[in-house]
């Protein structure tokens, strides 16, 4: 059984100017330890999928479908419920570290809290552990710098900062949203690597949120691709770089430079990302595709299976997507 | 092909004050750009990379003349930047355009698309008619793939993309000579991304524009630009050509950086053995002494403390500021 399995999650928000639908009927699942990636661009509905499991929802948000972890459905659960649950079982970390830490409040603080409310510890106790867990993200002289507060640290540490109160709990599932984003390429290298190893020595699924492909390929073995709050396609890693098996995720691909080839010229998806409040009926892609067909702007493909492990949502047969 | 723009020996400082400080003690200086030398030929694009804080957006500003300069020679087309006078600058400001990182941001949201595209040709050739005006800005519009009948909305009803075009469009009405794009596609999506990167690349060969383009995605600059600067701590660390640069770097930090990039394909990125650069950027208040990247050198020998490296040819116009430096292939997979 799957550690979470989602099951046909929409997401609507109400707006003065009508109901945006974010994310239209997704479902997948995550193994103990796996690591999944959804990818997908802005309004792609890949954080508002993630932020509707842990009920983190903005106030005119309201989720429905199933989102079962371990068995219990988070999505019918009371506050005080899903509270036990947050940060003990599932653990989130954000793109931008220097909102999600409050600045007046010193790190020790900060960290102390989560083991004192989850793990009944005392204050001394909980800032020992939070000590060893910042050696273990590695920031240098720990001992001292946990009593400093959230602006005396860079971008990249405190990024480390939030993976290491992330994990505090020994969580079982981390779901990481643009981890790196802000962060510059060689701070990023250093904190997928931290990630990587959070994930071999406790064993931890991730869920990584990201737009960039390049992360996805070296660190995930299965990657969603979402479009218009749909899964386009999902798959293991491997295979969908090697054969993407839908017009987007091949035009995606392919509007990336890459530094180990010289292109002449990218290819590029023409048009902009979708507006969530007039979705069309059909397929959300079918105004930007290429390979439109005449049923695909009335007709919703379905998401079927195919190949091994895999899944996609397109009407073209796998073999004429070019 | 004739040198559009000569930069020699340019370095900008600040001043900063410890708050709290008397006004009377001396401000600290901090080297945002030091010593940077080098030359762009007309049409062709120059890139700049280097980490958040490397001194990439001060060089381009210095460059614009928003910043002053405390020391070197901008000479563009024979005309020293750095000495002119409000009133040459003005002029010169026609052949030297600008485009921004947050592409919303960068447009007066008061202003109709048409007024913001045509606000260069007001201040510069106050003569012009209106309808000769409106006539430039659709030409432009339709230049940049903007409908030309959107010419009276206003920059919010506009995409990220949109409005990242209608940014191009303001920067080349002017018909300058030098584009600086200062981190252009970085807020935008990966679909739109490769659109506004197609679009300059298309008006850099039908303008004949010369382009200093900075981004810190380095994949995105070596597909646009002829010759890549790197830059670390305000100083250049390395300058070759696009392709030589990115395969066979030679300087220390380039192969850091260049190996930090992940490429979209998996079997490769799980293959790639990567030296991972510890630490983070200096303080540019306190920069080290000799050579600036000594702190997280992998190849750090004694002597780089002592004397800042020369910044040379190693052959066929590759500059290097390092004494041990040595071509490596940091791309190829090593399993």
């Amino acid at each position: 059984m799957s550690l979470l399995e989602i099951d046909n999650m929409r997401v609507t928000f109400t707006t003065a100017d009508g109901d945006v639908n974010a994310v239209n009927g997704v479902s997948f699942g995550i193994d103990a330890g796996e690591t999944l990636a959804i990818v997908g661009e802005s309004g792609s509905g890949k954080s508002q999928t993630a932020f509707a499991a842990m009920g983190l929802l903005a106030k005119n948000g309201r989720a429905t479908g199933t989102a079962r972890f371990d068995g219990t459905d988070l999505l019918t659960m009371s506050q005080t419920q899903i509270n036990r649950i947050r940060s003990k079982e599932i653990a989130m970390i954000f793109q931008d570290p220097m909102t999600s830490l409050n600045p007046y409040i010193r790190i020790s603080e900060q960290m102390a809290e989560v083991l004192m409310l989850h793990n009944g510890l005392s204050k001394t106790d909980a800032i020992a552990e939070s000590v060893k867990m910042l050696d273990a993200v590695k920031i240098p002289d720990a001992r001292n710098r946990i009593r400093s507060f959230p602006h005396e640290f860079s971008g990249g540490m405190r990024q480390r900062i939030m993976i290491a109160m992330s994990l505090l709990c020994q969580p079982r599932l981390l779901i990481a949203d643009e981890p790196t984003t802000a962060l510059d390429v060689t701070v990023q290298a250093q904190i997928m690597q931290l990630l990587g190893e959070i994930r071999d020595d406790f064993g931890t699924a991730i869920i990584l949120i990201t737009h960039d492909l390049g992360v996805v390929a070296g660190f995930c073995d299965r990657t969603l691709v979402l479009y218009g709050g749909q899964i386009m396609e999902d798959g293991p890693t491997q295979a969908l770089f090697d054969n993407p098996s839908h017009p987007y995720t091949r035009g995606l691909l392919k509007a990336v430079p890459r530094l180990d080839r010289a292109e002449a010229e990218l290819l590029t998806i023409a048009g902009e990302p979708p507006d969530m409040s007039r979705l069309p009926q059909g397929c959300p892609f079918s105004p930007r595709c290429a390979q439109v067909q005449n049923t695909c702007p009335s007709l919703r493909p379905e998401l079927q299976a195919f190949g091994s492990e895999r899944r996609r949502a397109c009407l073209l047969p796998v073999e004429e997507v070019a | 092909m004739s040198t559009i723009l000569s930069v020699r020996d340019l370095s900008v400082t600040f001043d900063v004050r410890k708050p709290g400080s008397w006004p009377w003690t001396a401000p600290n200086k901090l080297h945002a750009v030091s010593q940077m030398s080098f030359d762009l030929e007309a049409g062709q694009c120059l890139g700049v990379v280097g980490e958040s804080g490397s001194g990439k957006s001060t060089l381009a500003r210095a460059i614009v003349g928003t910043v002053p300069s405390s020391n070197g020679v901008i000479d563009f087309e024979g005309h020293d930047l750095a000495a002119m006078n409000p009133a040459q600058r003005r002029v010169h400001r026609r052949d030297v355009q600008m485009i921004f990182q947050d592409p919303l941001a960068a447009l007066n949201p008061r202003m109709t698309v048409g007024e913001i595209i045509a606000e260069p040709l007001v201040t510069h050739e106050p003569g012009t008619s209106k309808a000769e005006r409106k006539k430039r800005v659709q030409e432009l519009m339709e230049k940049v793939g903007l409908l030309p009948n959107l010419i009276n909305r206003y920059p919010h009803e506009f995409s990220g993309g949109q409005c990242q075009r209608i940014g191009i469009a303001r920067a080349l009405i002017m018909k300058p000579k030098l584009l600086i794009c200062d981190e252009p596609v970085s807020a935008l999506d990966v679909s739109v991304q490769a659109q506004v990167v197609n679009l300059l690349m298309e008006l850099q060969r039908d303008m004949g524009l010369s382009m200093i383009f900075i981004a810190h995605d380095l994949s995105v600059v070596k597909h646009i630009s002829d010759q890549i600067i790197v830059m670390y701590l305000g100083r250049q660390m390395e300058m070759a050509a696009a392709e030589t640069l990115t395969t066979r770097p030679e300087h220390p930090y380039s192969q850091a950086l260049i190996s930090s990039v992940p490429i979209p394909d998996p079997a490769l990125e799980k293959a790639r053995v990567r030296p991972i650069l510890e630490g983070e950027l200096p303080s540019p208040l306190a920069p080290p002494s000799g050579c600036v990247f000594r702190t997280r050198c992998p190849k750090l020998q004694a002597s780089c403390a002592a004397a800042l490296p020369v910044f040379e040819d190693v052959g066929g116009g590759h500059f290097v500021a390092c004494p041990f430096h040595a071509a490596e292939d940091v791309l190829a997979a090593t399993a």
